[in-house]
């Protein structure tokens, strides 16, 4: 099968200076909900700017469902949307008129373009703001009409990069219901996040890259199976007087009501619950320390970091 | 891209360019007719009486051409390099960029779009100099192209200007200094026969002046330069500046990092 996009060797050196890429390749399949990650300045967004053709590549070749961006760029960018980190729409003009410009640069006739706006704007709640001027829109609001933009000429590969930074989490989660129901339909999305929960939520596959080489590149469930340890903290009715002992587990005081237990993997929690209840202790809630991907990613990033200090030292 | 998606990209920004301009009007549109009358009225009425005839025509007559014409350049070069430069300062331009539409689609509608402005201005100009001057055509053709082939070249320019610039400052620059004295120095207010043979023979290096009379040329049917050569040389350069910012816009050059 065609991936959706397809790297090979992607480097960019910045004025010949600062490499930014250093040879990346990967494969997206078709229909895949793909995350990118990595810390800032790891090369996500030069990655994304060289797709889409914001970013000259310095070498390496990328291909969109098959299509050379160097050779037939225009069969490759009629397959991609893109919405970037940043707002890069005129705050001068209408909301509808922003929408339905860039169905007009992919050629779309008024009457499709017209009636491919008023879907994307009222799926993105939208639609009533149509005449208002980009620049009275609040931050949110922004976000989506550049989601809106993005999708209004039917790309099969749609790139989101950092699509929810700084949204309130209720229009996030609205914006992950969006973003899983365009999947479904078939359109296959590559994003960037700082949010590791959205990409645990909505991803299956992932790459993490790191001064600009792929340090991973699997699917979220098998990253998760990587890890070794979970933090649990429990949450007891009683004052804590004293800590539980639970035989094989680190545990630790968080305040008078709650406590932290290590479970490593293949331990039962049942043990844990019937020491505790053999200890008198009356558990009201459990949950997860940390995001289990977070940890794995800071140790990702960690071991990345170690490897190319040693490899300079050499 | 077909022809027909190329067709509608290029309407696409075309139409965007009109609207720019035509929604800032009170920037753009009313300013040159604003400046005309008062050229009109000193030049014209106050002091054109006073100089007497030029080159066989009331003085106010043989301004008129000039005034068009140089409110058609600066009209052209401003509204592209004003466009395009504020589509890069707000990365709108990456809209177009990131799309398929041609790179010469996307020069050939923001250089129509500057020449859609400079008409319009013309037009307006052209009509407040009736108020003043009975203006005859004496040669339709050589009139029409010598007012689209300036207004492409200064389009052009413009656009060349707007890749290359950094800040707004960048977009004044070029006008002020250098659009501003070769216009004022381009036979707009007199003829060249007047000065000494030294700065006459300077002023041929002038292009304007050949923009300037080859349109007077086409109004009075009176001019200082070749008018066979202003043809050659306005066509030339606007073949070159094209070449030059197709290939601006090939190279991504301040445009893509």
């Amino acid at each position: 099968m065609t991936p959706a996009l397809s790297l090979r060797n992607l480097r960019k050196v910045y004025n010949e200076k600062f490499e930014a890429l250093k040879g990346i390749s990967l494969d997206v399949m078709p229909g895949d909900f793909f995350a990118v990650l990595g810390p800032n300045g790891a090369g996500k967004s030069t990655t994304i700017g060289i797709i889409s053709s914001l970013v000259r590549k310095t070498s390496g070749t990328v291909e969109v469902f098959g299509k050379n961006i160097d050779i037939d760029f225009s069969a490759a960018k009629k397959f991609l949307g893109v919405v970037p980190q940043e707002f890069n729409f005129s705050m001068f003009e209408k909301v509808q008129d922003i929408v339905l410009q860039q169905a007009g640069y992919y050629g779309m006739k008024s009457a499709e373009a017209r009636s491919q706006t008023e879907y994307y704007l009222k799926q993105l709640s939208l639609w009533d703001k149509r005449d208002t001027a980009a620049r009275m829109l609040s931050g949110g609001m922004k976000r989506r009409l550049m989601i809106a933009r993005a999708l209004v000429h039917g790309p099969q590969l749609l790139i989101l990069d950092e699509p929810t930074a700084g949204v309130d989490i209720e229009l996030r989660r609205s914006m992950w219901d969006f973003l899983r129901e365009i999947n479904a339909a078939g359109t296959t999305i590559i994003l960037t996040t700082h949010y590791l929960e959205e990409a645990e939520s909505l991803c299956r596959n992932v790459a993490i890259i790191d001064q600009g080489l792929i340090v991973q590149n699997t699917s979220v469930k098998n990253l998760l199976q990587q890890l070794n340890k979970e933090v649990f903290i429990f949450d007891v009715q009683e004052t804590l007087s004293s800590l539980p002992v639970i035989e094989g587990h680190r545990v630790a005081r968080i305040d008078d009501h709650s406590f932290e237990v290590d479970i490593e993997k293949g331990q039962s929690l049942n043990m844990v619950f019937e020491q505790l209840t053999a200890q008198q202790f009356r558990i009201i809630s459990m949950r997860n320390k940390a995001n289990r991907l977070e940890e794995l990613f800071v140790s990702l990033v960690n071991a990345n970091k170690d490897s190319s200090q040693v490899g300079s030292e050499v | 891209m077909s022809i027909s998606e190329q067709w509608i990209a290029f309407m696409t920004i075309l139409r965007k360019e009109i609207k720019r301009f035509t929604r800032i009007w009170i920037q753009t549109l009313l300013p040159p007719a604003i400046t005309m009358i008062l050229y009109f009225v000193i030049f014209g009425k106050l002091i054109g009486s006073r100089i007497g005839d030029m080159a066989g025509f009331s003085y106010i007559d043989f301004v008129a051409p000039g005034l068009i014409m140089m409110a058609i350049i600066t009209n052209s070069y401003a509204n592209v390099s004003s466009s395009f430069f504020s589509a890069k300062f707000q990365r709108s331009v990456e809209e177009i960029l990131v799309s398929p539409t041609p790179n010469y689609i996307i020069l050939l509608g923001f250089v129509i779009g500057g020449v859609a402005r400079g008409m319009a201005v013309g037009i307006i100009v052209t009509l407040m100099a009736l108020f003043f001057t009975d203006l005859k055509v004496a040669h339709w053709f050589i009139t029409l192209f010598i007012v689209l082939m300036t207004s492409v070249l200064f389009s052009l320019a413009g656009f060349i200007n707007a890749v290359y610039a950094n800040s707004f400052d960048d977009i004044s620059i070029i006008p002020t200094f250098v659009l501003t004295p070769l216009t004022y120095f381009g036979g707009v207010f007199y003829s060249i026969s007047l000065l000494p043979d030294f700065w006459q023979q300077v002023s041929i290096f002038n292009p304007i002046l050949h923009m300037v009379n080859a349109f007077r040329y086409g109004i009075l049917g009176i001019t200082d330069v070749h008018i066979g050569a202003a043809f050659a040389g306005i066509t030339l350069c606007v073949i070159l500046l094209f070449v030059v910012a197709l290939h601006l816009l090939k190279t991504g050059n301040r445009l893509r990092a």
